[in-house]
């Protein structure tokens, strides 16, 4: 099986677009949406949700009152400031809590517990094209590396059980602990790109991440027919670097309709995007060597 | 006063925006402009800053004594984030999974276990186009943005009007980039994938308690959905940019919209003036 995570480090450069019509072209695939905090892709592949599980991906502290002696030793020890007074009354602030425990070891009078918090949900759902897990991270929580594991770790087991070809991952931007969380275990990464100074900047920050794992690492560049200069500045960094660039997708607005309308951009016209977008698919396949 | 630039989707116009204030304020007022996108800084591209400055940002992280372990594994019980494991007489520590809250050394029985600083990025100050500026730039490979963007925050000059380009989406360093602060701009796009992303982060700004606002970009492609959002939020679109090859072409190129396009000055000035109406203060402390 392929794992293939779609990547970009700087936002916003097409990596839905892109999963979304790999969806649609590819056979035999799950589909997995490691981009929680962000999750895009069910606008575009509609699923009928099967399952909903709970994500308890930490702890919260919490004080019980009457056993609190005001000492203030828990909020002397938290390293993330998490232990608010007003008044000589100590609460948890559940925004800055991390759930280390360290309030806990430290209270002399026991007024100190965990307990788990639900920080957001997996879900397994089925699509017109095939499986997708995604996850919903729940306002201001943290730990988004763990539901990533937790989304991928799914998707994974259900691609194994069905025997699939093909696991396409849309990721996160940036390269911190979401996108290392969708990049582990992969075996092929794509990057999408785009003609500006600050997506090429991002682009070398993303590919050197990526470097760290065993996979292939290829390129492409979206809305390249907006900056010609930058995408031959981008081709020339690209293999001075050594990653192939395996396509070129021009700017369109059907890739706007086609969101709007919740469709993959290969099932709403044969437009230039659409176009690219399939024949990027052939290279792709042919470049992983299926 | 600190304004946060913030969005859920990327790439919707956060630093277009952030550089361009800054620059169209710089005139009138005392600002500074601070990159906590620190995983992937752009700021800088658009200013070309002389950098006079540069700390590095360090976290501690458990150090095991062999002599003085017992490998009684006391410290991978107690640690929440399963960052270390002992095996056989043998304690390893992943540190991509610690958040250096320090109780394994509390732990330790025989205090085997000491904290030493592990630089994980770095904070650099310096000044561009003449304006003051801060940024983080996190080391690649390293998981953890929040202590990075918690350290440029202390950095920050509380005299001045403070510029936050927030990184995007809604997670940890998101929020710990619109903590704080005393509004927050959401930059969004008229898009399915902008709306949806817009409620995310409002969900957060609302949690957080920070009054918000919203800019919408490549206005005039899409559609309507974020317009009739807001209208029924009572969310105030303080700033509606169009979608425009110039505008496209100049933050391709790194040159910031108020230098290609002077024009934009003014209306960016306005959008201050009207937040500091939102805000009831003063633009200063």
């Amino acid at each position: 099986m392929v794992e293939l995570v779609v990547i970009s480090g700087k936002g916003g450069t097409g990596k839905t677009t892109v999963v979304g019509a790999l969806a649609s072209l590819a056979n035999e695939k799950v589909l997995a949406d490691c981009d929680v905090d962000a999750a895009n892709l069910h606008l575009l592949l509609r699923p009928k949700i099967e399952e909903k599980i709970p994500y308890e991906g930490s702890e919260l502290a919490q004080i019980e009152k009457n056993k609190c002696l005001g000492c203030g030793k828990c909020a002397e020890a938290c390293r993330f400031g998490a232990i608010v007074s007003e008044d000589g009354v100590y609460r948890v602030d559940p925004l800055s809590c991390e759930g280390c425990g360290v309030c806990l070891q430290v209270c002399p009078a026991g007024a100190v517990s965990l307990r788990p918090r639900l920080s957001g949900w997996v879900y397994v759902s089925r699509t017109a094209y095939g499986p997708l897990v995604h996850g919903e991270l729940l306002p201001g929580e943290e730990n988004t590396g763990k539901l990533v594991t937790a989304v991928k770790m799914r998707a994974r087991a259900m691609a194994k059980d069905a025997g699939a070809k093909w696991l396409f991952v849309d990721g996160a931007p940036g390269i911190g602990c979401p996108v290392i969380a969708s990049l582990s275990g992969a075996n092929a990464v794509l990057i999408v790109t785009e003609p500006s100074l600050s997506a090429l900047h991002d682009l070398k920050r993303a590919a050197e991440l990526a470097r760290h794992f065993r996979a292939k690492i290829s390129v492409v560049i979206n809305k390249a027919d907006l900056a010609p200069n930058l995408v031959e500045k981008i081709e020339k960094e690209a293999s001075e670097e050594g990653l192939p660039i395996i396509g070129h997708i021009p700017y369109d607005e059907a890739v706007i309709r086609a969101q709007a309308l919740g469709r993959p951009v290969v099932e709403y016209d044969s437009g230039p995007a659409a176009q690219a977008i399939r024949s990027l698919w052939e290279k792709l396949a042919a470049w992983i060597g299926l | 006063m600190r304004i946060a630039i913030a969005s859920g989707k990327g790439g919707t116009g956060k630093t277009t925006l952030a550089v361009s204030l800054a620059l169209a304020l710089a005139e009138t007022h005392p600002v500074e402009l601070v990159d906590c996108d620190v995983e992937e800084p752009n700021d800088h591209i658009f200013l070309s800053p002389t950098i006079r400055e540069r700390k590095p940002v360090e976290v501690l992280v458990p150090e095991v004594d062999r002599e003085a372990c017992l490998s009684c594994g006391a410290c991978a019980k107690a640690c929440r984030y399963g960052a270390l494991v002992v095996i056989g007489r043998k304690v390893f520590f992943h540190y991509e999974l610690c958040h250096s809250c320090g109780l394994c050394r509390m732990i330790c029985p025989t205090q085997a276990i000491r904290e030493v600083p592990r630089t994980i990025g770095w904070i650099e100050r310096g000044e561009g186009k003449g304006l003051p500026f801060l940024q983080g730039v996190l080391n690649v490979g390293e998981p953890r943005a929040t202590p990075v963007i918690r350290a440029l925050k202390e950095m920050t000059d509380p005299k001045r009007l403070t510029i936050l380009d927030s990184p995007p989406g809604t997670g940890c360093p998101m929020v710990e980039t619109v903590k704080g602060a005393d509004y927050v701009i959401l930059v969004t796009e008229p898009t399915p994938f902008g709306l949806h992303d817009l409620q995310a982060a409002l969900a957060v700004t609302e949690a957080l308690g920070v009054p918000a606002g919203v800019v919408v970009s490549k206005w005039g492609v899409g559609t309507d959905h974020v317009e009739r959002f807001c209208a029924e939020k009572g969310l105030p679109i303080l700033l509606r940019i169009p979608w425009d090859q110039a505008i496209a072409r100049a933050y391709a190129n790194g040159i910031p919209l108020v230098e290609a396009l002077p024009e934009w000055r003014e209306p960016l000035r306005q959008l201050f003036q009207d937040i500091l109406l939102a805000h009831g203060g003063s633009g200063n402390g």
